[in-house]
Parts: structure tokens; C-alpha cells; sequence
């Protein structure tokens, strides 16, 4: 038996190690730890909601949109505060533009590498990668003259013998499936996805002010303003440039990243029976389509049990409660217990090794990280969940047509979802549903200004004096990795307690009171890793989940009130 | 270790001289300087050698990497990542785990003196350093060992250059910016902002590449050419700010036309950045050009000093471009900052800023 470490995770956000044991040729029991804590719930006691957004937002400069929205919901929920129409519509093209510019990195510039052999694309042929890369899209930069560019700049990138972020990594393994040509085509697409997010996030820019970390979000609104009149507003100009943005979003993500997942993949198949994991998997829905106060989701809410997609059960946050068997926390009443987050407590108390440490001790507290569970069930979120609920309820369609059709071309049936390689397709897939959806929103934004509809905010609800002097309220987003919540307590103005729940602990968590292992953990089983030194295949089930750290951690305090109210989107 | 030179580079990647001047033509106008000088920058950055960068997360969000690979001119900006050889950066690099330590164990041992490192991140004193580690490591005996080794170290973010959002009132982890938490490191630049901006990241570098030297800096360390200015200075609102033109509620007609945002909050008066010239993702636009408050994210402990971010400044001086209003008079903690706004009895101290020399060492005389 040998007992792996990998730390850091790299491609990832944030900080994350992996201890694992290996026999016989695959991992037979590991342990995920996230090794950064920061505090920030703690920071946001006694401030202004209204500030709060920017607090939080702050969790994460990858997901930069998705705890400022969660937050803005949450406090709305508290004080009453109803966003007007367009602050709906610019809130979906927001979170929408995030999802896909965050899940197109994801494949090309963080888990790529585990597939693709940049070494290995030296020896393409350029005529034979110009043959196969247009066989499976008519994306127009494709001929051997640019392959054959492309390859001369590796070339001469790899021969200067200085190879940066390249260097040392697990080249030439034997788990590299992918000839040279599907190598260097990826290695192309690489280098042009880098481009292309550059430019796609200019939504952000445009709607947001800046990206990272956009500034135009408001407890009841967004600052935007909106009149086809001005130059100083969002116009028809905006309208035109979202739209052309929108359709090189369309193009690049059909055109490129869901060819290029189809075509990876076909050279990985053992990896659609590899990685399942827990098997239950949440979402709380997302992208609301029109103002009433319990909207239609374009993206279904449920939760399913086993693998079971003939039954998919209501979310029910009461069901939800965190645990801190494993976690450097204590609870006053007693580590062995779990609380829903509206009972919680966080009192961080590390007592790992001092370091630097080579072994967690992980029969005891390894990991800053709180074990989530749904009913006492552990739960896979984010993408993979997200598509399996919508392909089940057939809703959207879209998700069903686009799912059938990646089975049908990989010749597998729907078991194959549940793996790594299921997490990877299900992410390209709603990429492409929700980048088209896009229109939509941008045509609903045309048409209110049409009729003249210029609300941004809901103007009576700013001045706190306006506000009930003790209230609560949660706010729930459907994040690029899965279930977010944040739950607000104000009092007399102020936040008397804050705390978020997020994808990444939901998915990187630590074992819960039972044993019961989070669903890292347990995808982990089973894998093979052919070299233990070069734990190459550990990555890609890790990657496939697409971790995001400094969201996991960052706890959540005592509510010490009973609720004066309570009220959920 | 050192490389081809951009030129060489330029040719093999069959970059077009044209781009090239326009590259440079673009940074000659974030570094201020005339037009004469894209080709001294032209001739300096093709003759340069490759540097080696390391570039360490510690508590953070990873929101300066993101910035950094959202740089303008993406031809061209590409190869200028591409032209510094970065040997260790965890979000981008291939190596995880043992492979990534050894990786930057080597370019420190290889490279003493010469490597420069980029920080992202504040680095936590609590729990014995427990509350970030990486490689079982805590940051900060890790901060102490690469930047101690460092040509110069770069403060990317506002969390490394001054303790940022971890270091917020409880500051729970006893979190502290690089200048702080490694005293007496030489070189040290603060490149202040949440994030920073990518196109001064790049600026800066291109800067040290052209001219062989630091840049003069602020009294918090900042580079003059990024934050010798306010956002009240160069505000493309500034006109209505002296006309008295105000948004008074968000969506109205002030609001619409693009009005002053001072009543609602804004801190541009009292922060020191680029952001009116720049702008962000490609000049696309900036947090004031899309009716939000500036917040003030440059400044050393603004979010404490600079919130609640909707209450307005105290005695904003009018008609007075060029002077500016130093933040440290407003450093008190948020609830007293509030009490002090409103009662109005706030004095705002106008401070000239102080030249300063990189190699002058860092250390906490900088944060009050």
C-alpha cells in the first residue's frame, strides 16, 4: 500500500490537498482538505447589508459574480426589497456570461493538461490535425498552415528549454491517450479559448464595470441605468454589442468546446465507468424567467437519491445541516452533531499538525472545510447535477436533445453520466444551453426599454429606515460549481449574522460524523494511477468536479436569535 | 537560464512589427510618457532577456490571476507572459504536488537574486500559521523563503499589498500584507486594487524592462504612473461634480445621464488609481462608466476606512484638480468612520504624496 500526497492541487482555485491510499494499481480510501481559511463571515458582522455584496463577492475572484448575487438575494429576501424587471434580465446575462467564459477555462486552462499531452503535440502532423479537426467542426482556423504554425511556436517554446508553467509536469505518461494530432489541435485550442475569454467577458465589463470583481450590483436592483436615450446609459449600442458578443459565445462553444469534449473523450471512454462518487445530486435551480415572486426556473430545481432519475424530489433547505466531525471547528453541542445553517456555529479551533507537517491526521480534524449533507446525505452539485435534473424533468428540452445526442456520438448509454468524464460532458453541455439563452435576456432588455421601462432598483426599500428592525432571509444561485446559499440575519441595520454554504464544500468536504466520505472523496475510489509518483489520474477526477477552494471555506457564525422571519426564494 | 529576446520571439511567432510599435505605443500611454518613447520601449523590450517570475497565492481569490490573464492586446500581451518565463503559479501551472514544489525549490535555488516574485494574497500570523499552508508549509515561512531570495517582489492585489479583505476588522486570522508580514524585503511594489488592473500589472513590468529600473513610488509604495493620481482627477464625471449635478436615486435622470455619483457614495476623491484612463477588459469601461460608485478598493484598509460604501465622503474639496485627498485621514475603524460621516464633523487631511524609492525596504512605517 502506498499513501499518496498531492499538495498543492494545482488548476485549481485556491488550496487544496489530497491525501490518498493506493493498491494495487488504484486508490483505495482518500481524504480531501482544504488548507486556507480567511474569516469573511466573521469580517461582515456589524456592517451595512447594502455593503455585504462586496464582501462576499470577494470569496472568489474566479466565480466573481456568484456570492454577490447570492448575497443581494439574501438580503432582498430580509428586508422585502423587489428588483424590477430589468435588474432580473441583466442579473441572468450576468450569471449566464459567468457560467460559460468559467466553464470554457475550466476545460482548456485547468483540466486540459490532464488529457492532453503538450509533448506529445510536437510530433503532429499539421495536414493530419488540419483532416481532423475538420472532420468534427467547420470552425474556419483549421487549415495545416495554422496547425503548422502553431506547432513551430511549441516547438520553439519547448527547444528554449524553458518551459514555465509546463515545466516538470507529468508529460509522456502512460495514461496519455490522444495521438499527436488531437494533441496539438487541443494544445491551438488552448492557446484561442485564451483569447476568446479575454473578449467574451466583456459582458461583464459592459454590465459590471470591471471583471474580475463587477461593481454594478445593488441590495434590490443593479446601478446600471437603462435609457436608449442616453449615451451615458445601457442603449441600443449595449443591445448590439451584447447580442455580437452573445454569437461569438454561441459559435465558439459549439463550434470549439463541445467538438473538442466529443473528440477528447472518444480517446477516454474507460473514464465514463470511472470517478461516480456519492450519487445523490442537488441543485436549487436557476435563471428566473419572469418577476412574480416564485418565478419559473430555466434550469429546474431537485434533488436525486442513488442515481434514480425516474424520481427527483423538491429541495427543502430545512433538510440541509453541516457537520464538523472532521473539521477544524468546534460545536457547542458536540462535534458529532449536525446544525442547519440557520442553528450554526463556527468556532475555528485548528488542531492539526504544526507545520510544516508531512501526514494530516485523518482519523481525527483534517480540513477547513465543514462536511454539508442534504436529509444526512452527502450531495454532488454543479454541473453534472444541474443537467441530470433538467435531462430527467425535460426541462429545458434543449438539455435532453444535447445530452442524448453526446451518448449517441460516444456510443454509451446514460450510466455514462455518472463518472468523471459525465462531469465533463455535462459541463460543455450547459455551456452551450445557457449561452444561447442569452438572446433571450438581451431581446427581454430591448423590450422593456421599448416600452420605456427604466427601473433599475427598487428605490423604497434603500433607506434602511425603511427596513423591518429584525429580519432574515436566504438567498440561493445555481453557481458555475453547484448549490450556493447565504443566509443573513440583520438587526437595527446592521448584519448581526452571515453565512454561506457553498458548491465547493458541498463537493470537497471532509468525512461527516458516520464516515461517510464527501464526494471527492469518494470519486476518488477506484481510481487507477499508474505511477503513484505522478499521480496524473488523480487530477482528472478531482479537476473533473473543477475545485474552487476560498468559496469552500469561509464559515459561518452562531445564529444566536431565534428567527424573526424567514423567507426563501 | 535566460532565453531569446523578444525580437527573436516576435519574428518566430510571426508577429508583425506594426502590432509590435502599436504594443508599445499602447504601453508608453498607461506609463505617461510621450509618444517619442515606444521606440525606446521597442528597443529595450526586444533586447531584454526572459525573467523568471514566481507568482505565490496565499490567502486569497485568485482574482488577480484572473485579471492578469484578462491583459489587453492579446497577441502581443501573450508573448509578453510568454516572454517572462513564470516557473510557479499554482492556477496555471501543469505540475501539482511534489512536482510543483520541486519546480519552485529550483528556480529559488537556481536563480538566487534574480528571480522576481508576485504575491497575491494576504499571509496569516493566527494558529501557527495553520490558516493557509501549502505543501504543509505555512505561507508565511514560504513568503520568507521566496521573497527573501527575490530581485523584487511585486504586491499584486490589495490583500499582499495591504491585508485586504482577510485583514477586515476582526481580522480572524491575523492575516498581513507582504510588507508586514516580511520586513525589510527589498524592491518591494504594491500594486494596490481588488483586483489589480491588468494592463498596470504589465505596465509595470514593461517599465522595469525598458528603463532597467523601478518606478518612483507613492508613500504606500504604489508606482506614481498608476496611483499618482485620483479617480476624482481624471473622473469623465467631473464636469457635474463641479456643476453641482448629482445622481440622488438609482434609475433616475441624473443617473441615466450620467451625473456625479458623490451623494451616492462614491470614494473617488479619495482614492489614488488609473481607472478613468485605463479603464478595465480592454478599455471597455469602468466601475464609475456603469453608474457604481467608485469603493475605493486601492486604498490601504478600505474596508474599514472607505464603508459603508454608500455613505458620502466628508468635505470633498471642489475645483481643485491636483490635490489630493490622503485616505490615511479617514483611517478609523468603519464604525467610527460612519459616526464620523454622520455628524458631519469629518475633516478629510490633504496629503501631497511622497516620492519614494523601491530599494528603501518595506516595512509597517508605510500602513497607519
Amino acid at each position: 500500500m502506498t499513501h499518496i500526497v498531492v499538495d498543492p492541487v494545482t488548476r485549481i482555485e485556491g488550496h487544496l490537498r489530497v491525501e490518498a491510499e493506493v493498491d494495487g494499481g488504484a486508490v483505495t480510501q482518500a481524504w480531501s482538505s482544504s488548507t486556507m481559511f480567511r474569516g469573511i463571515e466573521l469580517i461582515l458582522r456589524g456592517r451595512d447589508p447594502r455593503d455585504a455584496w462586496a464582501f462576499a463577492q470577494r470569496i472568489c475572484g474566479v466565480c466573481t459574480t456568484v456570492h454577490a448575487i447570492a448575497s443581494i438575494r439574501a438580503v432582498e429576501k430580509a428586508i422585502g426589497a423587489v428588483p424590477p424587471p430589468n435588474a432580473r434580465l441583466l442579473r441572468n446575462l450576468i450569471m449566464a456570461a459567468q457560467v460559460v467564459q468559467d466553464h470554457v477555462v475550466h476545460f482548456y486552462h485547468l483540466h486540459a493538461l490532464d488529457w492532453v499531452d503538450i509533448v506529445s503535440a510536437l510530433s503532429g502532423d499539421p495536414a493530419k490535425t488540419s483532416a481532423l479537426a475538420q472532420s468534427i467542426s467547420d470552425w474556419p482556423l483549421s487549415s495545416a498552415a495554422y496547425f503548422s504554425g502553431v506547432r513551430d511556436r511549441i516547438k520553439a517554446f519547448v527547444e528554449r528549454g524553458q518551459l514555465g508553467p509546463f515545466a516538470n509536469a507529468y508529460w509522456g505518461h502512460p495514461a496519455y491517450k490522444l495521438p499527436p494530432e488531437a494533441n496539438l489541435m487541443a494544445v491551438a485550442h488552448y492557446l484561442e479559448a485564451l483569447d476568446w475569454q479575454r473578449r467574451f467577458i466583456k459582458i461583464h465589463a459592459i454590465l459590471g464595470g470591471k471583471n474580475p470583481h463587477l461593481q454594478s450590483f445593488l441590495v434590490g436592483g443593479m446601478a446600471t441605468p437603462v435609457d436608449p436615450d442616453s449615451q451615458n446609459s445601457l442603449n441600443m449600442d449595449t443591445i448590439a454589442a451584447l447580442n455580437k458578443l452573445v454569437a461569438e459565445g454561441v459559435d465558439f462553444v459549439s463550434r470549439v468546446y463541445i467538438p473538442d469534449v466529443l473528440a477528447v473523450a472518444s480517446f477516454y471512454k474507460d473514464w465514463a465507468s470511472i470517478g461516480a462518487g456519492i450519487g445523490n445530486y442537488m441543485s436549487y435551480g436557476e435563471y428566473p424567467l419572469d418577476d412574480s415572486p416564485n418565478p419559473p426556473l430555466f434550469l429546474p430545481a431537485g434533488v436525486i437519491h442513488g442515481r434514480d432519475l425516474t424520481k427527483i424530489a423538491m429541495v427543502d433547505q430545512t433538510k440541509v445541516s453541516e457537520w464538523v466531525s472532521h473539521s477544524w471547528y468546534n460545536y457547542s453541542v458536540g462535534d458529532d452533531k449536525g446544525l442547519n445553517p440557520f442553528q450554526g456555529e463556527t468556532s475555528p479551533n485548528y488542531t492539526g499538525p504544526a507545520p510544516p507537517y508531512e501526514r494530516l491526521n485523518v482519523e481525527q480534524k483534517y480540513s477547513w472545510l465543514k462536511s454539508p449533507r442534504y436529509d444526512g446525505e452527502a450531495m454532488e452539485v454543479g454541473p453534472l447535477a444541474r443537467m441530470l435534473i433538467a435531462y430527467s424533468t425535460g426541462r429545458p428540452a434543449r438539455v435532453k436533445e444535447l445530452v442524448d445526442k453526446t451518448l449517441s456520438s460516444l456510443g454509451v448509454g446514460p450510466a455514462a453520466l455518472f463518472s468523471t468524464l459525465g462531469r465533463i460532458a455535462a459541463r460543455a453541455i450547459e455551456a452551450q444551453v445557457v449561452v444561447e439563452s442569452m438572446n433571450l435576456w438581451v431581446q427581454g432588455l430591448a423590450d422593456n426599454m421599448g416600452r420605456r421601462d427604466y427601473r433599475i432598483q427598487d428605490t423604497s426599500k434603500w433607506d434602511p429606515g425603511s427596513w423591518p428592525n429584525d429580519c432574515l432571509g436566504a438567498g440561493f444561485h445555481e453557481a458555475p460549481r453547484g448549490s450556493l446559499g447565504h443566509w443573513v440575519h440583520i438587526n437595527n441595520g446592521a448584519i448581526a449574522n452571515y453565512q454561506c454554504v457553498v458548491p465547493s464544500t458541498w463537493n470537497a468536504g471532509p468525512r461527516d460524523a458516520q464516515g461517510h466520505p464527501g464526494p471527492y472523496e469518494a470519486s476518488l475510489v477506484g481510481t487507477p494511477v499508474a505511477k503513484p509518483d505522478q499521480p496524473l489520474e488523480i487530477l482528472r477526477t478531482l479537476h473533473s468536479f473543477d475545485p474552487c477552494m476560498a468559496c469552500g471555506v469561509h464559515v459561518v457564525d452562531a445564529m444566536k436569535r431565534e428567527l424573526a422571519r424567514i423567507r426563501v426564494m | 537560464m535566460l532565453g531569446l529576446s523578444l525580437k527573436q520571439e516576435l519574428e518566430q511567432r510571426g508577429i508583425s512589427r506594426r502590432d509590435f510599435l502599436g504594443f508599445c505605443a499602447s504601453m508608453a500611454a498607461v506609463l505617461g510618457l510621450p509618444d517619442t518613447a515606444t521606440n525606446a520601449i521597442a528597443a529595450a523590450v526586444e533586447s531584454e532577456q526572459k525573467p523568471i517570475l514566481i507568482w505565490l497565492e496565499f490567502q486569497d481569490c485568485a482574482g488577480n490571476t484572473e485579471s492578469f490573464l484578462r491583459a489587453t492586446h492579446p497577441t502581443v500581451a501573450d508573448l509578453i507572459l510568454d516572454m517572462i518565463s513564470l516557473n510557479y503559479h499554482e492556477t496555471i501551472m501543469a505540475a501539482a504536488g511534489n512536482q510543483a514544489e520541486e519546480a519552485l525549490a529550483q528556480t529559488v535555488r537556481d536563480n538566487a537574486g534574480k528571480y522576481i516574485v508576485l504575491v497575491e494574497g494576504s499571509i496569516p500570523t493566527g494558529a501557527n500559521g495553520a490558516y493557509c499552508t501549502i505543501g504543509g508549509k505555512s505561507a508565511l515561512q514560504i513568503a520568507r523563503d521566496v521573497c527573501g531570495g527575490a530581485a523584487a517582489t511585486i504586491a499584486v492585489g490589495t490583500c499582499a499589498a495591504f491585508g485586504g479583505i482577510p485583514a477586515a476588522g476582526p481580522n480572524p486570522t491575523g492575516a498581513l500584507s507582504v510588507a508586514d508580514a516580511v520586513p525589510g524585503l527589498k524592491n518591494l511594489i504594491n500594486m494596490s486594487a481588488c483586483p489589480a488592473n491588468a494592463e498596470n500589472i504589465t505596465a509595470l513590468i514593461v517599465y522595469y524592462l525598458t528603463l532597467k529600473r523601478w518606478p518612483p513610488l507613492d508613500r504606500y509604495r504604489r508606482p506614481l504612473f498608476a496611483y499618482g493620481k485620483t479617480i476624482h482627477d481624471n473622473c469623465e464625471r467631473r464636469a457635474h461634480f463641479d456643476a453641482g449635478q448629482y445622481v440622488e436615486s438609482w434609475g433616475d435622470e441624473a443617473h441615466r445621464q450620467g451625473h456625479c455619483l458623490y451623494k451616492m457614495g462614491c470614494k473617488g476623491p479619495a482614492t489614488s488609481q488609473n481607472c478613468p484612463v485605463v479603464k478595465w477588459n480592454e478599455g471597455t469601461n469602468w466601475p464609475i462608466g456603469c453608474g457604481h460608485p467608485c469603493i475605493g478598493c486601492a486604498e490601504p484598509n478600505f474596508w474599514d476606512t472607505m464603508t459603508p460604501f454608500y455613505q458620502r465622503l466628508p468635505d470633498v474639496v471642489g475645483f481643485n484638480v491636483g490635490k489630493w485627498i490622503d485616505p490615511v485621514g479617514l483611517s478609523l475603524t468603519g464604525l467610527v468612520a460612519a459616526a464620523v460621516v454622520a455628524h458631519g464633523v469629518g475633516q478629510a487631511v490633504r496629503h501631497h504624496h511622497a516620492e519614494k524609492s523601491p530599494s528603501d525596504g518595506g516595512g509597517s512605517e508605510e500602513k497607519k
